[in-house]
């Protein structure tokens, strides 16, 4: 009964380690002034040259960006513009006209931006079917993709890529001129590598796409494999926000500043119905990628309050300092008057 | 629950046998009518087992005791009722079981799996203590009783076999199996000794009778118990209850009927002394006994902090409720204006998402949805986690060697892991006195004779005291004000203690030290004679009896109080060797000079006049050899100095002087006196005294006091013993230190009054100068006057109490309560309960005498309700264990006395001492680091879950998350568990000599600064912020424009990896910020935790697109990795998210230092070494005003002296020089 009695004392005796004992050797940081103050200063002077390099890099990006769903509009159109945009009558060729502020050194890469266009819906990302991307096997696998699953209900097999995403994939098409002259695109290696070969089979081949009545945006080259099809690729990899920019395609010459350029687009895509707005945009890209300012700000602004905090402490630490480890402190003498 | 299927089968095996037995209901008519007649509803037929067939006894319970929560069958009902009955659990499983449904915005296993860890582990936690409780049940239940099986045969049997009415054989220093009715004992007249300590503490033995007149078909005879086979007598009595003191019944044998009383039962756990064996009857088993009766169900505790942090959940809930509520409205709206509109996503086609038909039916199933996904805001692995930290803190509490008693070989041990951090915050401690505060073992220290006072040796509070003066001589310049000599006689007394210590430590029971009378020196002395006379009435008068051990052949006595015992060694050591008693005769050894052989005296007993509790004497009337008849008495020194004859004041005024310093020493005290009786007298006084002895009636008793009073008159006075019940080791230094640190000490005890006054003194919980308030009602009173008139009185002495205690407020006097169990039985009563506690938290001790287990338990219950506060019982004995269940947190000393109390207990010890450790050390730790740990834990999960938040408001509120599944699955059970666990396990922000050096800072925890609303709102504020810093920045940086040199533009997943990869860079260097103590394994766990992340991202991102959702294939190595502004984001929001904290920090380190902080600067600057005069000063100041313990008393002392131009210690001086 009694487990005291039965065992040994000296067997019930605690083993002594560092550990149990709780008396493991430890690294007691005290924030002492000297400690925060050098390391906001550190933080200030650290943040101030990262902002001024951001703001540097981005300041190097030439950045061009033109909404053209507006102007590409005939005026005729302007109170219904979704007739326009789904007539397969209307002419939908546009000329834009740009020009090269400051000289944008190769490779100048172009993107499509839409507004307020919700590819991070739920319902939108759930509706693809990547089995059927990856494999000629899995064609059938379209479960997922509701409401583009299959074609007329069951009966003409499944849609190759099936789900909303292929279905809506984006159908403007840019070509460029220096003058009279086309600028080359290249749409090679816009999407990333792991896709093209992991993601989107090879041997995957489109198959019934959009060839029920409801069209939704572009066609796609049954001749070619997914793999191949990098505009399918970099479309079908939503994007976080309803405001977002996908590479269209780079260009590989340098555009001297002051050029003119002229863009024709084939302006297919239906953004009129929901609101959105559609941009080209020419940008230049260094390690910080595109342009963007926000950072370098940031850095900057967070920099300068750093440094603002370490200057009030310093400050405070001047005229009001605590001395470390003084007994007057301590809420017992702090309580009551000293004595 | 097994007990009551066990009973529910019994009694149905009852009815049928009733049903097939055809003489049974004639016969049970009868019963049923004396039943009525006798009204005792319980009928006991004794020894019939073996006739069973025609005569079925009775069922009762069985003697099986089980402790056990569960049983094999009820385990999983009841532990997974008890573990979805937690807010979170529940809600957490019909979130999983929402993932196999179209609900959900993830799959499954991420619901599923951390639900399964967390309730599996859990669960095996409650199984495991379970099957320890079961297995220490087995263990009491196994063990053998010798039991009567028929024919005169007693066979060994388990005690869970014993039932009632069978007959047992208990031997010399066995336990009881059962409630026992005593029917014979080895003695001839049916007596036996038995000791309660497990039930009441009190080690003092207890005479137990067996029924007179009852002649038995045995005499007391060993060999002859075979006539137990025809002896059937059938026992009526009542019904099982809880009252430890009462009992009634009779015994129906051989047409006699005997009425029972308590003298006859023999109770479960208490055990068997000074008597070769005894037999009795069962009468009651398991739980029926009055042990059993007594102990009260043990409720599951829960520590206050976990109670807030409910609240904290519920608090998080209706976040919860409302995000989700907002998301849902924006969900409705949006399908209702938007989505027709977005022709990409086919609104035409109604789906399990919405339907724009219906907007409002599509934003209720999204509030299912969204409920889903903010779950995230409650951490389901906040449970689990704290289990696992605070089964390892029980860990470090049972290995820590300070809290291992070498003596008795007994660690410490947290048995329930529920309550650690509830020891940081304890209030009030409600102590049992016996076993815990005191050895119970009575040391002759000091005494009195002819108005001299001898011995030498200190006690151990005038030696606590004479250190704290000495400390505060040597280290307090102000307080050492005309207290210089003093501090010479007290380290006087400290040498010599020292220096003798080894040598006379020796005689248990003796400590006494005066050369003055030892070694027959005291035949010089003065007063000889009187002195001779002193030893005398020690040697004989008493009612011990005188034992040979077999081992050693040394006498040692047996004797009802160790009080006595301590005489008897005393008067022994000075020459009076007590060595035998026959039935009416003393005899002693004299040895009256070192020359001389000693002398074999007989004295002629003639009459015993007992000592009750009323009475606070005994007197023996002696003859000696001469032919003299001599009365000796010895009482309290209050009865005798009333009883004595004009003549026999010659030495009052001395004695009362010595008495005085000796309970300011903290000695208990007897006073000594004796009378010369002529013949004539004592035969006249006999006579009526016999008579009244041998009459019967109701008076019976008030004459005898009366005759009693009138012999024991007219007394000359010889002196005074002081004995000094031993403290356990460091009992006044704990008990100070504990009141330094704020806390409140309550004894509860069953003992005496006086007693218990005296253990008050000697632990420092009284002193002089305190005015005692007794709230006493007289035994008249108690037994003539009717309720309202006892109560009423009750009321008053408590309101005039708290009128005087208002009244003296200025002058800081101290107060302490003292009360009886039965009035406490009044005060303790609805009404009156709430003015009763009044009065006692307004006193600085209070001490409650004679209380039942129960009324422990009932006043730990008033003191726990009525203020709010946290209290903590600790006992050792069976008689603690009600208290030790009821209070916050109950603590068991695993001592000499058995285990029932450890059982109980949330914590068990070796020694009261060990609480101090326990409490500021192990209390203050454990408290501090789970507030930092939950505050940290909702922290990173407001910081996760708003993310969601933000994020689906960006997608028009569908329920799109933007990381992967697998992130959110593994951030609360992997990847942020482990600096957390590290947080919670070995955070310590003052080392552990400090929390002993500076109690105050004690306070800390039951002031809960650490985890007040003020703090909790803070850190979630701190997470609001991260979460909102983390998403926009994260967001503005990524997108829309192109994140790297290639001018590929973020997706979705690629956004959410930086956005999950700065969270964890955030929470990990926070919880990094928030410790204090950076051993290897939290810097480990910390930056593992962050190279662990990419690890996953990467090893993740590399398995086949099979196996994952292929969301993030090759994302890190191919699309983040090269990018630099990955690398520069994560290091921004890491910084920002965490400036505030570090700011708010670096201020309140800065102009708002709290005692930690101070305290840990100091150890860092070595102050502790170099600047000692400051930190002996600060530890002095570093305490709570207090009235009870050895520095209140010494401050006491302090303020008496500065007044007063005698020096106390004067009479000390002299006699150590």
């Amino acid at each position: 009964m009694d487990e005291a009695l039965r065992t040994k004392p000296s067997s019930r005796k605690p083993k002594y380690s560092r550990f149990t004992q709780q008396e493991l050797p430890a690294w007691k940081p005290i924030l002492t002034p000297k400690w925060f103050i050098t390391s906001f200063v550190t933080i200030a002077i650290l943040f101030t040259p990262a902002g001024l390099l951001c703001l540097w890099a981005s300041e190097h990006v030439v950045e061009i960006v033109d909404r053209y769903d507006d102007d590409c509009l005939p005026d005729s159109y302007a109170t219904n513009p979704e007739t326009f945009i789904q007539s397969k009558n209307t002419n939908k060729t546009c000329v834009r006209t740009l020009k090269i502020p400051r000289k944008m050194t190769a490779p100048i890469f172009i993107y499509y931006q839409l507004d307020n266009f919700y590819q991070n819906h739920r319902r939108y990302v759930k509706s693809r079917s990547e089995k059927q991307l990856r494999d000629p096997d899995d064609e059938d696998e379209t479960d997922d993709c509701k409401p583009i699953e299959n074609l007329n209900g069951n009966e003409g097999g499944p849609i190759v890529p099936c789900g909303l995403v292929a279905w809506s994939l984006f159908n403007d098409t840019y070509k460029f001129f220096k003058g009279n002259k086309v600028i080359d695109i290249d749409k090679k290696n816009i999407a990333w590598e792991s896709d093209k070969k992991y993601k989107f089979g090879s041997e995957v081949y489109p198959k019934n796409f959009q060839k029920e009545g409801l069209i939704g945006g572009g066609q796609l080259d049954e001749s070619k494999p997914l793999s191949e099809q990098e505009n399918l690729i970099v479309w079908m990899k939503t994007a976080a926000l309803p405001t977002f920019r996908k590479l269209y395609g780079r260009i590989n010459t340098d555009l001297e500043a002051n050029e003119t350029i002229t863009i024709v687009i084939q302006n297919n895509y239906n953004t009129y119905e929901f609101g959105g707005e559609k941009k080209v945009a020419l940008s230049t890209a260094n390690w910080i990628g595109g342009k963007n300012d926000f950072f370098g700000i940031s850095f900057l602004a967070i920099g300068g309050v750093c440094f603002f905090v370490a200057i009030t402490f310093i400050l405070l630490y001047v005229f009001k300092p605590r001395p470390p480890g003084d007994p007057t402190y301590l809420s017992w003498n702090r309580n009551q008057p000293a004595q | 629950m097994a007990r009551g299927g066990i009973r529910e089968k019994l009694r149905r095996s009852s009815l049928y046998t009733l049903a097939n037995i055809r003489t049974k209901p004639s016969y049970r008519k009868e019963e049923a009518a004396s039943e009525e007649l006798s009204g005792y509803p319980r009928v006991i037929f004794v020894n019939q087992q073996t006739v069973s067939d025609d005569t079925p006894p009775p069922i009762f319970c069985t003697n099986y005791v089980s402790t056990t929560k569960y049983t094999l069958f009820n385990f999983l009902p009841i532990a997974l009722f008890e573990q979805f009955n937690r807010v979170a659990n529940f809600y957490f499983l019909v979130a999983a079981g929402l993932t196999f449904t179209d609900y959900a915005p993830f799959d499954w296993p991420s619901q599923v799996v951390p639900l399964a860890l967390v309730v599996g582990f859990s669960l095996a936690k409650e199984l495991y203590e379970d099957l320890q409780r079961h297995w220490q049940d087995m263990t009491a239940n196994c063990q053998k009783a010798t039991v009567h099986v028929g024919n005169g045969v007693f066979e060994s049997k388990q005690w869970r076999d014993v039932c009632v009415g069978d007959i047992v054989k208990v031997k010399k220093d066995e336990f009881f199996p059962a409630d026992l009715l005593l029917l014979q004992s080895s003695y001839e007249d049916g007596m036996s000794y038995v000791e309660t300590m497990n039930l009441d503490g009190e080690t003092n033995l207890k005479v137990k009778r067996a029924l007179q007149n009852m002649s038995l078909p045995v005499v007391a005879d060993d060999d002859k118990a075979v006539h137990f086979s025809d002896f059937r007598p059938t026992i009526r009595c009542e019904n099982p209850n809880s009252n430890l003191y009462t009992f009634t019944g009779n015994l129906e044998y051989n047409g006699h009927i005997h009425p029972l009383d308590p003298a006859q039962l023999l109770l479960r756990d208490s055990k068997l002394r000074n008597t070769e064996y005894i037999y009795g009857v069962v009468v009651f088993t398991g739980n029926d006994t009055k042990v059993m009766q007594n102990t009260t169900q043990s409720p599951s505790k829960r520590s206050k902090i976990e109670l807030q942090m409910d609240k904290i959940i519920y608090l998080l809930f209706g976040l919860l409720i409302f995000i989700s509520i907002v998301s849902a409205s924006g969900f409705g709206y949006v399908v209702r204006n938007l989505v027709p509109l977005w022709w990409y996503l086919m609104p035409e086609v109604p789906g399990e998402d919405f339907d724009i038909n219906n907007f409002f039916v599509s934003g209720l199933r999204h509030l299912v949805t969204a409920l889903m996904l903010y779950g995230y805001l409650v951490p389901i692995s906040l449970y689990v986690s704290i289990e696992a930290v605070k089964i390892l803190q029980a860990r470090f509490i049972n290995n820590d060697l300070h809290l291992y008693d070498e003596v008795t070989g007994v660690p410490a041990n947290a048995r329930t892991s529920n309550l650690n951090e509830q020891l940081g915050q304890v209030d009030t401690i409600l102590s049992d006195k016996t076993g815990t505060l005191t050895c119970n073992q009575m040391d002759f220290l000091k005494c009195s004779i002819a108005g001299c006072p001898y011995g030498k040796r200190p006690s151990e509070v005038e030696l606590a005291a004479a250190k704290q003066l000495k400390a505060l001589d040597t280290h307090d310049e102000e307080a050492s004000i005309g207290s210089l000599s003093d501090t010479t006689s007290l380290e006087a007394i400290t040498i010599t203690d020292d220096g003798n210590a080894n040598k006379s430590q020796a005689i248990k029971g003796f400590s006494f030290q005066d050369d003055r009378l030892q070694n027959a020196k005291w035949l010089k002395e003065p007063n000889a004679d009187v002195i001779l006379l002193f030893f005398r009435i020690l040697a004989v008068c008493h009612t011990a009896i005188p034992e040979i051990s077999e081992k050693t052949g040394e006498l040692t006595y047996e004797a009802e109080s160790p009080d006595e015992g301590a005489f008897l060694v005393a008067a022994r050591e000075f020459g009076f060797h007590f060595i035998k008693r026959t039935q009416n005769s003393v005899v002693v050894r004299e040895r009256l000079s070192m020359d001389q052989e000693p002398v074999e005296k007989e004295y002629n007993i003639l009459t015993l006049l007992d000592f009750t509790s009323k009475r606070k004497r005994m007197s023996v009337i002696i003859r000696d050899e001469s032919g003299q008849i001599l009365m000796f008495c010895k009482g309290a020194d209050t009865i005798i100095f009333d009883r004595l004859a004009d003549t026999g004041k010659q030495y009052l005024e001395a004695t009362t002087k010595n008495l005085n310093d000796y309970g300011e020493a903290g000695l208990r005290t007897l006073a000594l006196a004796y009378k010369k009786l002529e013949e004539n007298e004592y035969s006249d006084w006999y006579e009526k005294f016999h008579k009244a002895q041998i009459a019967s009636g109701s008076n019976r008793e008030e004459l005898l006091e009366e005759l009693s009073d009138v012999m024991e008159r007219g007394l000359t006075l010889v002196g005074a013993t002081a004995v000094e019940d031993k403290l356990q080791k460091g009992v006044p230094e704990c008990i100070d230190r504990l009141a330094l640190a704020g806390l409140k000490i309550w004894v509860l005890t069953g003992d005496k009054m006086e007693t218990a006054i005296n253990i008050g003194f000697s632990c420092s919980l009284l002193r002089q100068g305190m005015t005692q308030i007794c709230i006493v009602v007289s035994a008249e009173m108690l037994a003539e006057a009717a309720k309202h008139v006892i109560k009423e009185n009750i009321l008053s002495q408590i309101t005039t109490a708290i009128q005087t205690i208002e009244d003296k407020k200025e002058t800081r006097a101290a107060f302490a309560l003292i009360i009886d169990g039965k009035t406490l039985t009044y005060a303790l009563e609805d009404d009156m309960k709430f003015q009763f506690l009044n009065l006692a938290v307004n006193c600085a001790s209070v001490i409650c005498c004679r209380v039942s287990p129960k009324q422990k338990a009932l006043v730990v219950r008033l003191v726990k309700e009525g203020t709010g506060r946290t209290t903590l019982g600790i006992g050792d004995g069976a008689n603690d264990v009600g208290m030790i269940k009821e209070a916050d947190i109950g603590i068991g000393i695993s001592g000499v006395e058995g285990m029932q109390a450890v059982m109980a207990s949330d914590f068990s010890i070796a020694q009261f001492r060990f609480l101090e450790r326990l409490l500021i050390v192990h209390g203050h730790w454990c408290y501090k680091r789970i507030s930092k740990m939950i505050c940290y834990f909702f922290y990173k999960n407001i910081t996760l879950a708003l993310t969601l938040f933000y994020f689906e408001a960006e997608t028009g509120f569908s329920g799109q998350m933007h990381y992967d599944d697998w992130y959110m699955l593994l951030y609360n059970v992997f990847l942020t568990s482990c600096p957390v666990l590290a947080l919670g396990v070995l955070e310590k922000d003052i080392c552990a000599e400090f929390c002993l050096q500076f109690p105050a800072l004690y306070q800390q925890g039951p002031k809960n600064l650490f985890f007040d609303w003020y703090r909790i709102i803070g850190w979630l504020a701190n997470g609001v912020y991260a979460s909102f810093v983390i998403y926009i920045v994260n967001l503005r940086i990524f997108s829309p424009e192109s994140f790297r040199k290639e001018g590929q533009t973020a997706d979705m997943y690629v956004i959410g990896t930086a956005m999950f990869t700065s969270i964890i860079w955030v929470v990990n260097v926070q919880i990094f910020l928030v410790s204090h103590y950076l051993t290897q394994v939290q810097l480990h766990t910390i930056w593992g935790s962050i190279v662990v992340w990419y690890l996953i991202v990467y090893i993740y991102g590399m398995t086949p697109v099979d196996w994952s959702a292929g969301n993030i294939y090759h994302q890190l190595p191919e699309v983040l990795g090269p990018a630099y502004k990955f690398y520069l984001s994560t290091i921004f929001v890491t910084i920002l998210c965490n400036m505030p904290y570090l700011i708010h920090i670096s201020y309140q380190r800065c102009y708002n230092p709290e005692d930690h902080h101070v305290l840990q600067e100091m150890k860092n600057m070595k102050k502790d070494v170099t600047d000692t005069k400051m930190w002996k000063r600060e530890q002095v100041k570093a305490t709570q005003d207090t009235e009870i313990g050895l520095s209140a008393r010494v401050d006491a002392k302090m303020r008496l002296m500065k007044g007063r131009t005698t020096r106390k210690y004067s009479s000390l001086a002299y006699s150590s020089s």
